[in-house]
């Protein structure tokens, strides 16, 4: 049972990979990625200003951008 | 060359003009290249805000943020932007509530404030004007590749950051893929008003035992240091971004982040409480000199017909045990053309750091560490808001956000004596943030 399960579970792992070598569009497909709201920076001044709040109340920092520095803000 | 063609059934005529280059960029379009090499320079974009944050009966913050980007061709791209703030209003100092009035020395060692019975204590001394300016030049290198630079300068009355960041990013894949990794060094210094306190100190609090001003300042004195610390931290950022179809993208972040140096808070104490639960002393808090954190961040945005979908998670775990789970999601609705609204959800979820104490129980032997700060204790955060934007006929935008944050610190585990059964040591925090947005 085990054995069926680790045969399963290599063949959907396979399939995913070959999937992923087939992942993303061509240049003519990218009207709606290249829409202005979809760019990962969209809305900077709203990402800064709520990592500021963030940084400020919470222990944690970063992971969208570098986590570091910063201010003495209480 | 003009053609004038004739609509059949209107019998209007129209004039096409330039038809040689209409028909250029066409065939430009369909072959997706670029017509002949022009290296035309942007126009400047620019990007304001001014967001106001409230916490009901403590710090209040107003800050506003100018923007300003410029591609001077070819993807030579400069942004900017400066930033200030104003604080002020009461941050909890880390003490317990007791059932009788509580005096203390304010961090300078001038002045005192008194909290009344059962009142959280919470110092009203914060008052700060911050400026921050960042600089960013990014343009590509060879091969696919990108490479950006830049710095990053803050400034309060009592602190300093400065920073400076790189970074290479290279395409993949028809550009369906990027790898990127980038670098920052930042450098703080800490300069507090009376000097930092010595760890573990007790508060001094002149009760009349005194026998004049220079006797009181004596032992103010001596529970403080009074050159400047500092920090200095590295931050490593390894990042991939796929594009999984004509609606998808997604990014994948590793941060690694290590600081050494002054960590801790020069404004909190922790109170010192008999079995009874009630205060004995009030000592100034110490953390280690030393962090390295790591984090996981994973985003997905998603083009709906008319929006656009953005949910993001974070992992993070450092070496002072604070995990915490953050899932960010903001959904757009374009109403019409120009218009959208944007509710936003986020969820946050931390533990406590290992050497967090809401209070030190007195006879019992004292830690190498100890903070009650309870931005380092268990707690869980939500925050709930609705984004309006706008895009003038001109092409300008303007964008009112309003909402609101709670947190909520829990207990980790710790036994509360006596009195202290009674009071609130884990209070909520609640605040409104109101943002105004323009850009042109």
């Amino acid at each position: 049972m085990l054995r069926k399960a680790q045969i399963m579970l290599a063949f959907l792992i396979s399939t995913q990979l070959v999937g992923c070598a087939n992942l993303g569009v061509q240049p003519w497909e990218r009207d709606l990625l290249a829409k202005e709201e979809m760019a990962l920076d969209a809305e900077g001044n709203d990402l800064g200003l709520d990592d500021h709040i963030y940084f400020s109340k919470e222990a944690t920092s970063g992971g969208r951008a570098f986590a570091g520095g910063g201010c003495g803000c209480n | 060359m003009q053609l004038i063609s004739k609509n059949n059934v209107t019998g209007k005529t129209k004039k096409v003009a330039n038809v040689n280059t209409a028909l250029a960029a066409a065939t430009c379009a369909l072959l997706g290249t670029t017509p002949l090499v022009q290296a035309d320079e942007g126009v400047w974009e620019m990007d304001t805000a001014l967001l106001y944050y409230g916490e009901t009966d403590r710090v209040t913050a107003v800050e506003g943020v100018f923007s300003a980007k410029k591609d001077f061709g070819d993807e030579h791209i400069f942004s900017g932007k400066l930033v200030l703030d104003t604080l002020t209003g009461a941050s909890a100092s880390g003490a317990v509530s007791q059932p009788n009035a509580q005096t203390f020395t304010r961090p300078s060692g001038k002045g005192q404030y008194v909290i009344g019975a059962g009142e959280i204590p919470l110092d009203d001394t914060f008052k700060d004007t911050r400026v921050q300016l960042e600089a960013q030049w990014t343009q590509p290198l060879w091969d696919d590749m990108r490479g950006s630079t830049g710095v990053h300068l803050s400034k309060e009355y009592d602190y300093l950051s400065i920073s400076v960041n790189g970074s290479l990013a290279k395409d993949f894949n028809q550009k369906n893929t990027t790898v990127s990794a980038g670098l920052s060094l930042a450098f703080d210094t800490i300069d507090p008003e009376g000097g930092r306190p010595v760890a573990f100190s007790e508060m001094v609090i002149d009760q009349g035992q005194f026998a004049n001003e220079q006797a009181y300042q004596a032992a103010f004195d001596a529970t403080r240091q009074e050159d400047t610390d500092d920090k200095s931290t590295v931050d490593l950022m390894l990042g991939v971004t796929q594009v999984i179809n004509r609606r998808m993208l997604m990014q994948f972040n590793y941060g690694y982040a290590k600081s050494d140096g002054y960590h801790t808070d020069p404004f909190k104490v922790l109170s010192v409480v008999n079995d009874q639960g009630l205060t004995q002393s009030l000592v100034h808090e110490d953390r280690p000199t030393e962090r390295t954190r790591h984090s996981f961040y994973w985003q997905t945005k998603y083009a709906l017909d008319s929006g656009v979908a953005d949910i993001s998670y974070r992992y993070a775990t450092d070496d002072w045990d604070i995990n915490s789970h953050t899932i960010d999601s903001r959904l757009r609705f374009n109403l019409t053309d120009n218009t959208y609204i944007q509710p936003h959800f986020r969820y946050y979820q931390q533990a406590a750091a290992e050497f967090y104490q809401p209070f030190l129980l007195e006879g019992t032997t004292l830690p190498s560490f100890a903070s009650a700060d309870y931005r380092l204790g268990e707690m869980t955060a939500y925050t709930l808001g609705l984004k309006y934007g706008m895009k003038m006929p001109s092409g300008n935008e303007w964008a009112f956000r309003l909402e609101y944050y709670q947190q909520d610190p829990k207990n980790a585990g710790f036994e509360a004596p006596g009195v202290l059964q009674q009071l609130d040591l884990y209070p909520s925090v609640k605040a409104v943030i109101a943002q105004v947005s323009y850009s042109f």
